[in-house]
């Protein structure tokens, strides 16, 4: 399973990649995309909408099945990954890259610290 | 390779002859009725269906129930336990019918294969298999039960009974709709039913384990996608086909589910649940099974709610007894029993889709048919 260096994640498969200032990335992680199969329909929040850490803040929907998104930071979302409306492929496709789902101002950089790492999430996800 | 009878339990799961050529192909065991069944293969559930709607796929049902019944009372017995008159059917012809109980509801639905003058083969769902055929013996005591010692395979799709007649014979090629015939292959009797639950053409072929693991080899060989249930499911609802449990069950019965094409009541034989049958039949029934479409993004599945608004006096009028993601016509499609008067297309209905009132529209059914 592809896991990314340099990217965090959370026990939940969400990843977590830090831009410039205090912008991040998060979508969700080739593991998660694989364990749900052929996804259908991502529910996301609205530009502006408040994540708190733990929450959930969506939820992204296979053939098969439904699993909720949950934030691994608390923060406030800046753009959201419009192309997966018509293309929820993409989540399966390139989870990293054009399966995105939210850009978000994080509110503390310092709850980074509470992820894991790719080393650690290769062990979760291994185990 | 080992057949179910020499394999390991997998869990207390049983396992089909063709357990290891799921695993090869990438399959994802999941329980199903007491059998450890792939629910998708490698390419997944959307690919899976799509080959059988363009081209060909081919499902391991080995798990449904499978009994031969023979000898020259075999159709009258059959027939006393079952809604259709099988009697009426000609050998080589085959037929959907049910086994309802007293109260005429559906305890299971099954497809009986009058395969010559006095050989009789039924199929039985795998979640009622040992009930159902309990109550073929009760009726037919010489009855056989195959389905440990043989191999089903439903080969479905535009191409899919040309690829088999390649491999099985020509045969296969002149096997009209809703018949069936034997053929000899590789020194094993094949039958050869022209019958599916895809909405596509294709065939099902019910032959020793062994020679269904060589027949499985050869469709894969000729191209034939290997399809789990999540295609099953999808290509079914699309063909606004019943799963009994779900569309049909005990407490549903036939007229109401759009069924009433099943069940035979002009000859005079006693069958169960005749008599609550000619009741029902005699009143129009309540609520039809009906078909709904999504008007908005999301999946509808079974057990959600249906509305009649989304405004505060929103009143529930049913719940879905199936639902999915339409891979053909990529939008969210159901089933539901809607009172009579709001069963007319073109009515709509608010479906919560957890939490989200989604607007829903009444189709006609079926929701996709194959092209002519």
């Amino acid at each position: 399973m592809h896991v990314l260096d340099g990217l965090y994640y959370t026990s939940e498969h969400e990843w977590v990649r830090l831009e410039e200032g205090d912008e991040a990335t998060i979508g969700i992680t080739e593991f998660a995309q694989d364990q749900l199969g052929d996804v259908v329909f991502v529910q996301l929040p609205a530009i502006g909408a408040s994540l708190l850490a733990g929450e959930p803040f969506g939820e992204v929907e296979s053939v098969k099945t439904v699993s909720e998104l949950y934030a691994p930071v608390t923060g406030v979302v800046l753009a959201v990954n419009d192309t997966l409306a018509d293309r929820p492929e993409l989540v399966n496709e390139q989870p990293y890259e054009g399966g995105w789902m939210i850009r978000v101002r994080v509110g503390d950089r310092g709850e980074l610290n509470t992820l894991m790492d790719a080393t650690g999430y290769r062990t979760h996800i291994s185990g | 390779m080992s057949g179910p009878e020499d394999a390991p339990p997998a869990v207390g799961l049983r396992r089909t002859a063709l357990h290891d050529r799921h695993l090869a192909a990438g399959g994802r065991l999941v329980p199903f009725a007491g059998w450890a069944m792939p629910v998708q293969y490698e390419s997944g559930i959307l690919a899976e269906h799509e080959a059988v709607r363009t081209r060909a796929g081919v499902f391991d049902v080995s798990h449904m129930g499978r009994a031969w019944v023979g000898g020259v009372d075999a159709g009258a017995q059959i027939r006393s336990v079952t809604t259709y008159d099988v009697t009426r059917l000609a050998p080589g012809q085959a037929h959907y019918s049910l086994y309802c109980n007293e109260d005429g509801g559906i305890d299971d639905d099954i497809f009986v294969y009058r395969v010559t003058g006095e050989r009789w083969l039924l199929v039985h769902n795998a979640a009622n298999a040992e009930a159902d055929f309990d109550r073929l013996a009760a009726a037919a005591p010489q009855a056989d039960e195959v389905t440990a010692d043989t191999v089903m395979l439903a080969i479905q799709g535009p191409t899919s009974v040309k690829i088999a007649a390649s491999i099985l014979g020509e045969v296969a090629m002149r096997i009209a709709p809703r018949t069936c015939a034997l053929v000899s292959w590789r020194g094993s009797e094949v039958l050869i039913g022209r019958t599916g639950y895809t909405g596509e053409d294709g065939v099902e072929c019910v032959l020793d384990a062994e020679a269904g693991v060589a027949l499985w080899d050869a469709l894969l060989s000729a191209g034939v996608t290997p399809a789990g249930l999540g295609a099953r499911d999808t290509l079914r609802l699309e063909a606004a086909l019943p799963l009994h449990g779900h569309d049909i069950d005990a407490t549903t019965a036939p007229f109401e589910a759009r069924l009433g094409w099943a069940v035979s009541l002009d000859d005079a034989a006693p069958f169960t649940g005749r008599a609550a049958l000619e009741a029902l039949r005699d009143k129009p029934p309540a609520r039809r099974l009906s078909c709904l479409r999504l008007d908005g993004r999301g999946v509808p599945r079974l057990g959600y709610p249906v509305f009649d608004s989304d405004g505060p006096e929103a009143a529930r009028v049913t719940i879905l007894t199936s639902g999915a993601f339409s891979p053909t016509l990529r939008v969210g499609i159901a089933m539901a029993y809607l009172p009579v008067a709001l069963a007319e297309p073109g009515t709509m209905f608010f479906m919560d889709l957890r939490g989200r009132f989604t607007r829903a529209v009444v189709v006609p059914r079926p929701f996709y048919r194959r092209p002519a």
